[in-house]
């Protein structure tokens, strides 16, 4: 073609991409990558047998995934009897867990919405697996309250459903505003990973050599074909998709706090809940993306796509949010002595002294002290420190919820009805196994469907925004995306 | 430079006269199929379409797309989600004398159920707000997703341009435009040829 007379030039490879130079855009994606090399290795994933590791971790997850449901069929036939809840600690650790798996799915929301809004192109490449972990997390979720309401076969009394007896829902409780936020978080959640997932789909169904397998991806693809009209209103769908899921994710979890500070108990009844319980999800929800994404990412051979700065990045936000945790839970005992409430003091003098005080230091010491690591660069390089780290808040967010919940209720008003809380070894084992759950959906996640944002991840690449302007062309600010280009030079310097 | 090579299904479309769908022309690069697309638009072509492994920014002002309604139809649900909400809360909670209408096949209308609760009022408006917020959300984003694949025309699981083997391509690394047999400008060789000289690695004829 004689009108293109300079071939684009694109950046050179790099290795590393977690320098501070302020005055060069770090690239997103690492190596010799073209678009060609990128749907290789993600669609491989899916294309190739998994890894030996793989199976390993499946056989296990499955394995938990099992004893989970025999749990749960021994909590049905003999009732919540079997659990170490009693009075006054009622709720116990169902809620507990229901809080902890909560929480973990607003990091991919936010990674998936709030990022998204904010131009942080770099989540493109951990959003796709985020959003994952958003939906296991809420399956999890869903899971405890739903087992914990005693007769679990009359749960579906939540849902407005009209009715003979001409009941209906108490729409002012909390409780009843967690039921729609949850449902309406599911389902917002799952339209928007999927809507997410459609072109990469596409990518599949047509790469795909398997008859099932083409059948599978072309119909979940939905005829996909990467129309620009197509692409037009994806893109704002998406965009919409994003602007509707950051109210939403606050909304949630501040409904999950409605029901502590709502109630009248000291240690619940306090304004600073929603803010408090938002910022601690995000934080338990990046630790758990870091848990995921440091093992994923060498499993599957993704450290070009993943790279040290995305884990570096993840670092600073699980640091932000821990630092507004930090404030939350010094600030909660500033505003029990300064109210001057014998209550509200008591429930705090027996949260850091009581009989649980062992549960709130090691909740201080991993979430607020253990973390505090992650301030020195080569702590957010060493893969052991980032774990340490991430396993330190993972265990710590738990221990928060479990404070929160046991200590408040053990001992409230009348010292004659306080009594001590119990776990049984169903309780221990529904915990632990409901991790089982999580990573069965999460390997087969990682084995049959795109792990990585393929077609977003391209429009992040240099590639992508190479546009060479003839002399004279009209100036189109759409094209000029320089952001994408780190190391472009500015050389056609048509109205720019 | 590109070299242009006739596909094989160039001469099998002689052989077997399907219904012409149209023609595809493939890129290798978002410069040459930006300079392809403003031209085939200079041409004057009305249905075609670029087909891209990905969201190419300018790629709507290059070919003249316009604004999708999208938003309104986000807009509409959401006022509906919202109504929706409100005549939950409110009619089951803040009512019980006036029957509502009841669901087509109920035995009985479906009435309200006030109950007292700490002397607070039947409205407690600020305690409904959250399932009213949750509701809007809700519709609001069913309409983006669905409004989304409608005017998309979303699923359509057959169609003429899957069955070209070159066209799987587009999903990951290729860039196709196409012009389809519906615009009148449209002349099998004349068409082909324009393509061929906008650069393509390869213009193929789909039919249908």
């Amino acid at each position: 073609m004689a009108t293109i007379t300079t071939q684009p030039k694109i950046p050179k490879p790099l290795l590393d991409n977690t320098g501070d130079d302020p005055t060069s855009r770090a690239p997103l994606v690492l190596g010799d990558n073209d678009f060609t090399s990128i749907t290789d290795k993600v669609a491989g994933i899916a294309a190739g047998k998994p890894p030996f590791s793989w199976w390993v971790a499946f056989l296990i997850a499955v394995s938990m995934l099992g004893v989970l449901g025999l749990l749960i069929g021994y909590l049905f036939s003999t009732g919540v009897g079997v659990w170490g809840n009693n009075q006054p600690v009622s709720w116990g650790f169902p809620i507990v867990n229901f809080v902890f798996w909560v929480g973990i799915g607003h990091a991919g929301t936010l990674i998936s919405a709030v990022l998204f809004l904010f131009r942080q192109n770099w989540r493109t490449a951990i959003n796709r697996f985020a959003e994952a972990m958003t939906i296991f997390a809420v399956m999890c979720a869903g899971l405890f309250p739903g087992i914990h309401v005693g007769r679990p076969w009359l749960a579906y009394w939540l849902a407005p459903i009209p009715n003979q007896m001409g009941m209906w829902p108490q729409f002012r409780s909390p409780l009843l505003w967690d039921v729609f936020a949850v449902g309406t978080y599911a389902t917002v959640s799952l339209l928007f990973w999927y809507v997410g997932m459609i072109p990469d789909l596409a990518t599949f169904r047509d790469r795909c050599k398997n008859k099932y397998g083409q059948f599978a991806y072309g119909l979940f693809s939905l005829g996909w074909t990467g129309s620009s009209r197509a692409w037009h209103r994806y893109e704002k769908a998406y965009l919409l998709l994003a602007a509707l899921a950051t109210p939403l994710v606050l909304s949630v979890h501040s409904v999950v706090s409605f029901d502590f500070a709502v109630a009248q108990l000291p240690g619940w009844h306090t304004t600073i809940f929603p803010p408090y319980f938002v910022a601690g999800a995000i934080y338990g929800g990046f630790a758990m993306v870091i848990t995921l994404a440091v093992p994923a990412r060498a499993m599957l051979g993704l450290k070009d796509i993943i790279t040290d700065r995305h884990i570096e990045n993840c670092c600073k936000v699980m640091l932000g949010t821990g630092m507004i945790v930090a404030y939350a839970y010094s600030i909660e005992f500033f505003v029990a002595w300064y109210s001057g409430h014998h209550y509200e003091q008591a429930a705090f003098m027996n949260r850091a002294l009581g009989p649980y005080a062992w549960a709130y230091y090691t909740m201080i010491f991993c979430n607020i002290i253990g973390p505090q690591i992650l301030w020195f660069k080569w702590c957010r390089r060493n893969v052991f420190t980032i774990m340490f780290a991430a396993m330190c808040v993972n265990v710590g967010m738990w221990f928060e919820r479990f404070v929160i919940v046991v200590t408040s209720l053990q001992r409230d008003y009348l010292p004659s009805s306080w009594a001590m809380f119990t776990p049984t070894w169903v309780d221990l084992g529904m915990l632990i196994c409901s991790f089982g759950l999580f990573f069965t959906f999460f390997l087969l996640f990682c084995k049959f469907l795109p792990v990585i944002a393929m077609a977003e991840i391209k429009t992040v690449m240099p590639q992508a925004h190479d546009i060479v302007h003839e002399p004279g062309e009209p100036y189109n600010p759409d094209e000029d995306q320089a952001d994408y280009r780190p190391d472009h030079p500015v050389t056609d310097g048509e109205g720019r | 430079m590109t070299q242009v090579m006739d596909p094989p299904s160039l001469d099998s479309a002689t052989q077997s006269p399907g219904k012409l769908h149209g023609v595809i022309a493939e890129f290798e690069t978002v410069n040459d199929i930006m300079r392809a697309a403003k031209k085939t638009r200079a041409e004057g072509f009305k249905r075609w379409d670029v087909h891209s492994p990905f969201p190419i920014h300018g790629i709507d002002a290059a070919i003249g797309i316009r604004p999708t309604i999208l938003p309104w139809i986000v807009l509409i649900c959401g006022i509906t989600g919202m109504l929706v909400g409100l005549a939950l809360v409110l009619g089951t909670m803040a009512t019980d004398s006036i029957d509502l209408p009841g669901l087509p096949g109920a035995a009985a209308p479906i009435r309200g159920y006030t109950f007292l609760i700490s002397g607070k009022p039947f409205n407690s408006f600020p305690a409904f707000i959250p399932v009213v917020f949750e509701t809007t959300i809700l519709l609001s984003a069913f309409g983006a997703v669905f409004g989304m694949l409608l005017l998309n025309r979303l699923p359509k699981l057959a169609n003429p341009l899957l069955k070209s083997v070159n066209f799987r391509r587009v999903t990951a690394d290729r860039f196709f435009i196409e012009v389809q047999a519906l615009d009148r400008r449209f002349d099998k060789d004349k068409t082909t040829e324009f393509l061929k000289g906008l650069g393509a690695v390869s213009v193929e004829l789909i039919e249908d």
